[in-house]
């Protein structure tokens, strides 16, 4: 045996540190910590530049809209007041949604659900900045994406149903949408698989010569899988024509950011290591995340490759419907966010500029309750989930693959002759 | 049934409790012993299997860890090379591919390439199994993967006493051992009836479990019913719906709940099938390439001419787990009701 040369019992004795959140259950909440730039300061780099030049946009905030819901700053990027009341009214549609499908859930009409509240802003900005033809590769909070691009409400409610109109045939857990004619794809229940995906496809669109961007999204805790650093390597070697967006709302379930890397750097620093661009964003500033999307697709489209958004914002409400955030964080949290929330922001900014009052907004509140209920109603005559099976039984084999091998033709014949044998009058409707 | 008890108190223990209680004494126990894993630590877990524990051992022995499965069990091989005893969670089986060359190239072959030199004393638990709604991602059966591999172990409890005494043998283990812990019978023995009431453990024989430190050995089945008519093979939630499907059907069938797959109890198994000549087996993953086919092959190599029948396997169907369907997925009390028909039809 080798021993070392030191007198070891001399060293002093290492330590293991154990990320822990400001505050738990029961605390007082101040974000004094959290470092809020004003709004305009950071300045906006040329889309062709390289990402070596602007490194310190990974490490400050691009913010747009300020305290009083004006515009500032390089960063505007001076929407029409149409466009602002289509992206504010698109955010309202998002929570009212959000809203009536948890209460769905909560009246035994389907299993699951998720909410996006409070990162609104993250998924409806981002549609707006991007080309209807650019392709989207999101995780499950990114049901305004669909919102925005104009996916009928009744369809989501049937996914989310399981009911006879999905056109997923009950087969994926509600929510995990998948509508190719409006460039989502499928969502995987896995987290960060989709952000290698999208790389590829963003190669693909590059070989063939086409002008179609890929965009990506993930929640800051999906960031520490392997598939997240493959994808950023990817992207970096080829150049792909991609936008990587993390979703850095501070919580992973009960885990706050910290078990990401959250204490010892940004999100968006990620990107500094791969040579790729990277921009940290005031996440409940649509104008911001509008801003950063449509600078990182300029510079996808004219080849000076991928961008990484960091979205600096906050899950206002639980994970999911499985998930009761008061176990493990303050109560206070979400009030005292110090970004806000980004439809009363958005509501401010068109507010200060003329173009919207609280009368129209509270009316528009009304109606988009009106409508999600209508389109409920509507979907629910499809069926909801436990109130008999409403797919045929013979789909379970459908699309496992393109032709059906001999043993899944016995299986299928097997469960037909089983369910004869059942007597089972809930999978005859 | 315990090998070695001092505190002779027993419990009235659901399956997560059991578990619970488990990690406890083992952490209590052996200070070398730790748990990590995504939502464990402060939170104590998504089904709440670690609750307490951080609290009580500390944040050097109980914490949550960066979501990366395949960090999560490189990260345990490390410090079990260093010497402890790490006993990761992954927090649906459904979530442990990412961590498949960890564990397959790595964790179960330590051992075997360094001549013993470093060896991974680990033990992963897992929720696995269907029947709570959880569609494809949160509810697979994947142990046909991992027996498949040599040098790890796979256990899967079906009550809360074998699950207790099952994880502290899987803990002292030197080897890996993956533990799969079926999550429909975390709260009561699901018998596959899903549209009437489901029972909870505290009317279950076995939901009386030990205070104190006790073992149940890997690698031997228990016989939960002796039975003449024919040998059922099963284990985890099968155990119970076989359980509830023969006393239906009014069968004198000899129940095996294997408790461990690798290594296998394969006397207990030749000796009933031996005595009763058929065999049935029954499990919720999907069929080709099971757990049953390995079953089926031994049964049939070592039992041939003492069979009367034609070996069964009920099975999930081999499609990903559909959320709707689920139901029609899962092999409950018709699919074998139908398959102990056809096995009993010349007896
Ligand atoms: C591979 C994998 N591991 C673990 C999980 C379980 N899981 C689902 S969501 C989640 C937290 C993700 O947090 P984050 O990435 O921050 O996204 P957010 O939910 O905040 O939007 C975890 C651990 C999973 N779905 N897939
Ligand atoms: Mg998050």
């Amino acid at each position: 045996m080798v021993a070392s040369e030191h007198p070891r019992a001399n060293l002093q004795p290492l330590t293991l540190h154990v990320p822990e959140p400001k505050f738990r259950p029961g605390d007082a909440v101040d974000f004094v910590g959290v470092d809020v730039p004003p709004a305009g300061e950071a300045r906006r780099p040329d889309t062709a530049a390289p990402a070596r030049e602007f490194t310190d946009l990974a490490y400050t905030l691009v913010r747009v809209l300020d305290d009083d819901g004006r515009a500032v700053g390089p960063w505007d990027p001076k929407l029409s007041p149409d466009v602002l009341r289509r992206m504010l009214r698109n955010m309202a549609l998002l929570r009212a949604f959000d809203e009536r499908m948890f209460r769905a859930q909560r009246q035994g009409k389907t299993s699951f659900y998720m909410k996006a509240t409070g990162e609104e802003a993250v998924s409806i900005a981002a549609a707006q900045a991007l080309d209807f033809e650019d392709m989207c590769f999101p995780s499950y909070r990114q049901q305004g994406l669909l919102i925005a691009r104009g996916y009928p409400l009744v369809e989501m409610m049937n996914q989310i149903y399981s009911n006879r109109g999905d056109k997923l045939q009950g087969k994926q857990l509600p929510i995990m949408y998948s509508a190719r004619d409006y460039g989502f794809f499928s969502i995987s229940g896995n987290l960060t698989t989709q952000y290698p995906q999208a790389v590829g496809w963003a190669m693909a669109s590059a070989a063939k010569g086409d002008t179609r961007i890929a965009a990506v999204w993930c929640g800051e805790g999906s960031t520490a899988e392997g598939d997240f650093h493959s994808a950023c390597t990817f992207a970096s070697v080829y150049r792909a024509p991609v936008i990587f967006n993390v979703v850095n709302n501070q919580w992973a379930i009960s885990s706050f950011s910290g078990f990401a890397g959250a204490e010892a750097t940004t999100f968006a620093a990620r990107a500094i290591g791969y040579g790729i661009a990277g921009l940290r964003v005031d996440g409940n500033d649509a104008l911001a995340v509008y801003a950063a999307t449509q600078w990182a697709a300029e510079r996808a489209r004219t080849n000076a490759g991928p961008t990484l958004i960091e979205h600096f914002t906050y899950r206002a409400e639980g994970h999911s419907t499985s998930d009761d955030p008061t176990q493990y964080r303050s109560a206070g949290e979400p009030t005292a966010w110090p970004l806000g929330d980004p439809v009363a922001r958005l509501k401010q900014h068109l507010i200060a500029i003329g173009e919207w009052d609280e009368e129209r907004h509270a009316a528009q509140d009304r109606e988009l309750a009106e409508y999600v209920k209508a389109e409920q109603k509507e979907a629910e005559k499809n069926g909801i989930l436990g109130h008999g099976l409403h797919q045929p039984l013979d789909t379970l084999f459908d699309g496992v693959f393109e032709e059906m091998p001999w043993h899944l033709r016995e299986q299928q014949a097997q469960m037909m002759a089983e369910e004869e044998a059942s007597g089972r009058p809930w999978a005859r409707k | 049934m315990s090998d070695a008890m001092t505190d002779t108190g027993t419990t009235r223990m659901n399956m997560i409790q059991a578990i619970n209680s488990a990690l406890d004494l083992c952490m209590t126990r052996d200070p070398d012993v730790l748990v990590m894993g995504e939502d464990v630590g402060y939170f104590g877990g998504v089904f709440r299997a670690t609750a307490g524990l951080q609290a009580k051992h500390g944040k050097t022995r109980v914490f949550d860890t960066p979501i990366t499965e395949t960090g999560i069990m490189g990260v345990a091989i490390g410090m079990g090379a260093y010497g402890l005893r790490p006993v990761p969670e992954i927090q649906f089986a459904d979530y442990i591919y990412p961590a498949l060359d960890q564990l397959v190239s790595e964790a179960a072959r330590l051992r075997y390439r360094s001549a013993g030199e470093f060896t991974s004393p680990i033990t992963i638990r897992s929720p696995y199994g269907g029947g709570i709604f959880g569609g494809q991602t949160h509810s697979q059966s994947p142990e046909g993967i991992f027996t498949h591999v040599s040098g790890m172990k796979t256990v899967i409890p079906a009550t809360p006493y074998d699950a207790k005494g099952l994880l502290i043998a899987a803990i002292e283990d030197n080897d890996p051992v993956l533990f799969l812990e079926p999550k429909r019978i975390y709260n009561g023995p699901f018998n596959g009836y899903w549209d009437k009431p489901s029972e909870n453990w505290s009317k279950h024989p076995a939901g009386d479990v030990p205070t104190g430190y006790y073992k149940v050995p890997l690698g031997k089945a228990a016989v939960v019913r002796e039975g003449e008519a024919l040998t059922i093979l099963c284990y985890g939630t099968m155990v119970h719906v076989c359980t509830a499907v023969i006393a239906e059907h009014n069968i004198d069938a000899e129940i095996v709940d294997l408790r461990t797959l690798v290594p296998l109890d394969i006397e207990t198994i030749e000796a009933s099938v031996k005595k009763t000549g058929r065999c049935m087996i029954v499990h919720e993953a999907t069929r080709t390439s099971g757990f049953g086919a390995e079953l089926s092959a031994l049964v049939q190599e070592r039992c041939f001419y003492h069979l009367e029948a034609p070996i069964e396997r009920v099975t999930g169907y081999d499609t990903p787990y559909p959320h709707s369907l689920e139901w029609a997925y899962f092999p409950g009390p018709v699919r074998i009701g139908q398959a102990l028909k056809k096995i009993m039809k010349d007896a």
